[in-house]
């Protein structure tokens, strides 16, 4: 299953500040409306692009977000990728452990973050940076609009 | 005397005095700083006036992630720490089955469905005195 995610249709936004992170969970939640994905639906994704993003801003130093809208067959969904080159996450496992924390936080974002969406895969190295992807297809049962079939 | 500035351009949230309770209607998108910037307006409302009790009223917030809710439990816990008693209402269906997902249940704060009954349950319980009234028992 390859999903078609054509990078000429991606958006790309930077993360820099907290208003850059409120223009984040707007375009995404625009996205995610105009693909039919129901409101409890659009909530969770909003909800995880803010965790995720807020992330790439307090630990990686800032990047940036991509959003692509995909299609695979009748399905649609919204591929969200955040980008930064900060000191990179030591140990993945850890990270994704309710409550665990650098941050001053809950510890509720990496772990949080992936139970509201299908798919979230982390791509790290100490020193290299941190890329992590989310995927959220839209569900049938809260489709915003009928499917076709 | 440093307190740190809002974002340009960002007004703060509003903080209404209605007698001794004190009414803060979230609304849309609220920025980090702004969060943070109401936790110490909020704080230094409920020490200058006689406010005992703090309705937050988040019927028009869309998403609230884990760093909006660390906020508002933080808000709660130290207006507790002040003699005063918090209560949320108005959360959206999707905000709610939202924040179970994530894991943040937010326990320990009272909620109500709207600003209306939040105002009921300070007027049957005033002096923010809480569910536990016992001690007053006739």
């Amino acid at each position: 299953m390859t999903p078609a995610s054509d990078p000429a249709t991606a958006t790309s936004l930077p993360i820099g500040s907290d208003a850059d992170l409120a223009w984040v969970r707007h375009q995404v939640r625009q996205f995610a409306a105009e693909l039919g994905f129901g409101l409890v639906q659009q909530t969770k994704i909003v909800t995880a692009a803010s965790e995720l993003a807020r992330n790439t801003l307090v630990h990686g130093g800032g990047g940036q977000a991509r959003i692509t809208p995909l299609r695979n067959g009748p399905a649609s969904g919204l591929q969200l990728v955040f980008i930064d080159t900060g000191p990179g996450i030591r140990d993945v496992e850890l990270a994704m452990t309710d409550g665990y924390t650098t941050g001053g936080g809950l510890g509720l974002g990496l772990s949080g973050a992936r139970r509201l969406v299908d798919e979230l895969a982390i791509e790290t190295e100490p020193g290299q940076g941190t890329v992590v992807t989310l995927v959220a297809w839209v569900s049938r049962a809260s489709a915003v609009r009928p499917g076709s079939g | 005397m440093t307190a740190p500035l809002p974002v340009p351009g960002t007004p703060a949230v509003p903080v209404l005095a209605l007698g001794n309770i004190l009414l803060v209607t979230l609304q849309g998108d609220l920025h980090d700083g702004m969060a943070e910037q109401l936790q110490q307006d909020i704080t230094e409302r409920i020490a200058h006036s006689a406010a005992d009790g703090l309705v937050i009223d988040v019927s028009g917030v869309d998403i609230v992630d884990s760093f909006l809710g660390r906020v508002i439990a933080e808000i709660a816990a130290s207006a507790r720490l002040m003699a005063a008693r918090t209560v949320l209402c108005g959360m959206r269906p999707a905000v709610a089955i939202t924040l179970v997902e994530l894991g943040l249940t937010l326990p320990g704060l009272e909620t109500v469905l709207d600003a209306a009954r939040a105002l009921e349950l300070f007027a049957q319980a005033p002096s923010g005195a809480g569910p536990d009234r016992s001690e007053g028992g006739t």
